[in-house]
């Protein structure tokens, strides 16, 4: 049963097109990497995604609704930089992801207590209870991503939308960040569609890894053709899905 | 070694600091010295002792008709114009800033507008000022809304502008209204800005002021000034010049504080 579904998608700045004929059915509680080369409309297809930017043609629906005219509450993103409010301490940050949708954009009384316990809850699985009442900006790379995963996931969304989240840290905090999003959707189960440069991440992180390229090209005129999915690999297994059923075929059942 | 790598120390920073002060009092105490020296009766460079007994005279000694200290009521009536023009242009400045950055429509309808409103020289304004709104504080302060709200405008909408797309887009995804991205996101990120768009209207609105009191007032530091001139009383000119200085840094350093005290997360070099 597809979750979200494009169709027919066609993306056109002026006359110069980024992608076309962009077709996709994604399953709930899918992992979707997105790999490419610079300027093959990845981040295009991300925005997309997020209704962010409306398509020249074609439509994405998530679980058969609507196609999207504008960012919502169904759609969760987390950019590489400026993903968390920098006039928010961290606990607010988090209670924003509840309280944006209110009125005044916060809760007051019992129920502004209620959303702060819930936001301590948070921060402490996510190691960063130390730092409840700092600013962004005095927190690492890292801690500020985990903190734009965790309030984007506090708002619930349906799908989580990740534009390379971690281009900007060093390799190692890179790996344990990769461990804190695995942990994450281990427990939650959430669709997520993920754009990297990083190959060895797309293929470790994702249950597919769709690649984007162009199909044709002129050299007289590279910009006259846009980028569709070329590839869409099964990366379950370390990106050797076949593995386990060999297994099956050629090693004889212990007894 | 380069004279870009040369830093001074502590005790060198502080004179360096002090000197260009220092410098400017002796060159007028000379210039003073010589001038009176030539002629005792010489009114246009007072020595800095007369300058000083005219100080104490101006700021503890009542008016000899009402009794009042005028330095005192001067200065308050000027204030209250400067406070009353500047909280004005502020809060104005601050919504329709917003509106312009933050709603397209709101651009195309304004933007344009204001920029072409900002060409207009307040100063030329000021007899049509006269003429609507009378004589009185109406048409000083409206004159010093008049000559700082464009610019606050027009700094606090390219700020609002500036703001990363990211964070409204991030708004729009946690559910925010237009309301809220409003009162929630941009706000408080253009609050740091706006005091600095205060700060940098401070010389403008002194200059209005000054500018509307000379011209027609009965109290006022601007008034007084202009006043005296009349008498060649440069002791009691360089009196209120130098109070009216402090006054404007003092306000300057206020809110420079009250930016480091209040938005501590907004690093910028003040």
């Amino acid at each position: 049963m597809s979750f979200v579904t494009v169709r027919d998608l066609f993306q056109t700045y002026g006359s110069r097109p980024i992608i076309e004929r962009v077709n996709v059915d994604v399953a709930e509680g899918e992992f979707i990497s997105i790999v490419g080369a610079s300027g093959c409309g990845k981040s295009t297809f991300l925005r997309l995604l997020l209704a962010q930017e409306r398509p020249t043609r074609g439509e994405i629906r998530i679980d058969g609704a609507e196609p999207a005219r504008e960012p919502g509450l169904d759609r969760g993103i987390v950019f590489q930089r400026y993903s968390v409010f920098p006039h928010m301490t961290v606990r607010d940050n988090i209670v924003a992801g509840e309280s944006f949708r209110a009125g005044w954009g916060r809760f007051f009384g019992d129920a502004a207590r209620a959303a702060r316990d819930r936001a301590d809850e948070t921060l402490a699985r996510i190691g960063l209870d130390h730092v409840a009442d700092n600013y962004p900006a005095t927190l690492s790379g890292g801690m500020q991503q985990r903190l734009a995963i965790a309030q984007a996931l506090a708002a619930k969304p349906r799908v989580l939308l990740l534009d390379e989240p971690f281009g900007a840290l060093d390799p190692g905090t890179r790996l344990s960040m990769h461990g804190f999003l695995q942990d994450l959707r281990a427990e939650t189960g959430m669709t997520v569609f993920m754009v990297t440069h990083d190959l060895e991440e797309a293929f470790k992180l994702g249950d597919r890894v769709l690649v984007f390229d162009k199909p044709r090209w002129d050299p007289h005129d590279p910009s006259r053709y846009g980028a569709t999915i070329t590839y869409d690999f099964d990366a379950r297994d370390g990106g050797i899905p076949f593995q386990t059923l060999k297994e099956n075929i050629h090693v004889p059942e212990p007894h | 070694m380069r004279l870009i790598n040369i830093k001074p120390g502590p005790a060198l920073a502080l004179f360096l600091v002090l000197l260009p002060f220092a410098a400017v009092l002796i060159a007028y105490a000379v210039g003073s010295d010589i001038r009176l020296t030539a002629n005792p009766s010489d009114k246009l460079l007072p020595a800095p002792g007369t300058v000083g007994d005219s100080m104490m005279r101006l700021l503890t000694e009542g008016d000899r008709r009402t009794g009042r200290i005028l330095f005192w009521y001067d200065t308050w009536a000027s204030l209250q114009r400067l406070w009353l023009g500047i909280a004005i242009s502020a809060s104005v400045g601050l919504v329709i800033g917003l509106l312009i950055g933050l709603f397209p429509l709101m651009r195309s309808l304004l933007a344009q507008f204001v920029a072409v409103l900002s060409m207009i020289p307040p100063l030329a304004l000021l007899p049509i000022l006269f003429i609507v709104f009378g004589l009185g504080e109406l048409s000083k302060v409206v004159l010093i809304v008049v000559g700082t709200l464009p610019f606050i405008i027009r700094d606090l909408s390219q700020r609002t502008v500036e703001i990363p797309q990211e964070l409204l887009v991030k708004a729009q995804t946690l559910g925010a209204s237009s309301w809220v991205i409003a009162i929630r996101v941009a706000l408080p990120q253009v609050m740091p800005r706006l005091i600095q768009a205060v700060r940098l209207s401070l010389g403008p609105a002194w200059l209005f002021l000054i500018a509307a009191e000379a011209i027609a007032s009965d109290l006022g530091l601007g008034y007084r000034i202009f006043l005296v001139r009349r008498y060649l009383a440069m002791d009691v000119i360089l009196t209120y010049v130098i109070w009216i200085t402090l006054l404007a840094f003092a306000m300057d350093w206020l809110l420079r504080r009250a930016s480091r005290r209040f938005f501590p997360w907004a690093e910028e070099g003040l």
